[in-house]
């Protein structure tokens, strides 16, 4: 088996990883800002291996440099996309949820303070 | 809204690659995935994007109403246009073969200049169908 080959498979299986630890974390975490740390964290990270390990495939063509180009995109869109949401949550008051809350016997549903 | 630091830079930026993308899946549409409509929509969310980040007035000082309504209306006469020319040089509607030096040289060009019309109208029709509902709320409201 090639080398490249395995170093691609690697790469993808690491992104698969991270993307379904990020899914886990959106499904788990008990409130908005923590899926948002989960996902937003992740997703960029995600994308980068899967990116990787597909340019390892294609070789030194065009649709790696398509690819590289669809990574520079997303680099600068997650976090910025992730920055505008918790902006968003922020100027909506949405309160974060914490151990107090949770000891109070408050849910973890959206509350605006 | 002078908070929006980031948002503003980063749409800054990323305002001329989207345009650029959106050129590119206009004329790529004659070799693969692509055409008039997907790139017009494409083109019109980068001025989406620039009414999120500095408000309908600012993007409405670069691409006023009625330069919008002018290119909409030009882009459906560039795809009559085409059909009538073909119907003038004796073929029918739309068809691009008499068009050219030769049948393949007319498709070319006919769908170049046809798709063209469909991405001029398509961008112009999205940019003024979002300022319409986008400046409904302003308060300065010059025109109902």
């Amino acid at each position: 088996m090639d080398i490249l080959q395995i170093l691609s498979a690697v790469l993808l299986g690491l992104g698969a990883i991270l993307g379904v630890v990020g899914a886990i974390g959106i499904l788990r975490f008990p409130d908005f800002y923590t899926r948002m740390h989960a996902s937003g964290i992740t997703d960029t990270l995600c994308t980068g291996f899967f990116i990787g390990g597909l340019m390892l495939q294609f070789g030194m063509t065009l649709a790696s440099v398509k690819l590289l180009l669809i990574f520079m995109f997303m680099l600068f869109t997650c976090p910025t996309a992730t920055h505008a949401l918790a902006k968003a949550a922020r100027h909506g008051k949405l309160k974060p949820w914490t151990r107090a809350d949770a000891d109070a016997g408050l849910s973890n549903e959206g509350r605006v303070s | 809204m002078s908070d929006h630091m980031i948002l503003r830079v980063v749409g800054k930026f990323l305002i001329p690659y989207i345009m650029l993308f959106g050129l590119y899946v206009q004329f790529h549409g004659d070799f693969g995935p692509g055409g008039g409509f997907q790139a017009g929509v494409i083109f019109a969310s980068a001025f989406v994007i620039h009414t999120l980040l500095f408000g309908v007035r600012a993007t409405q000082k670069i691409a006023p109403e009625w330069v919008l309504r002018l290119v909409a209306s030009a882009g459906v006469l560039l795809y009559a246009g085409v059909g009538v020319a073909s119907l003038m040089l004796g073929a029918n509607f739309l068809d691009y073969d008499v068009l050219g030096a030769y049948p393949v040289a007319g498709q070319h060009l006919g769908i170049i200049l046809v798709e063209a019309g469909v991405g001029l109208t398509v961008a112009s029709v999205i940019m003024l169908m979002f300022f319409t509902f986008a400046a409904r709320g302003e308060p300065e409201g010059e025109s109902p």
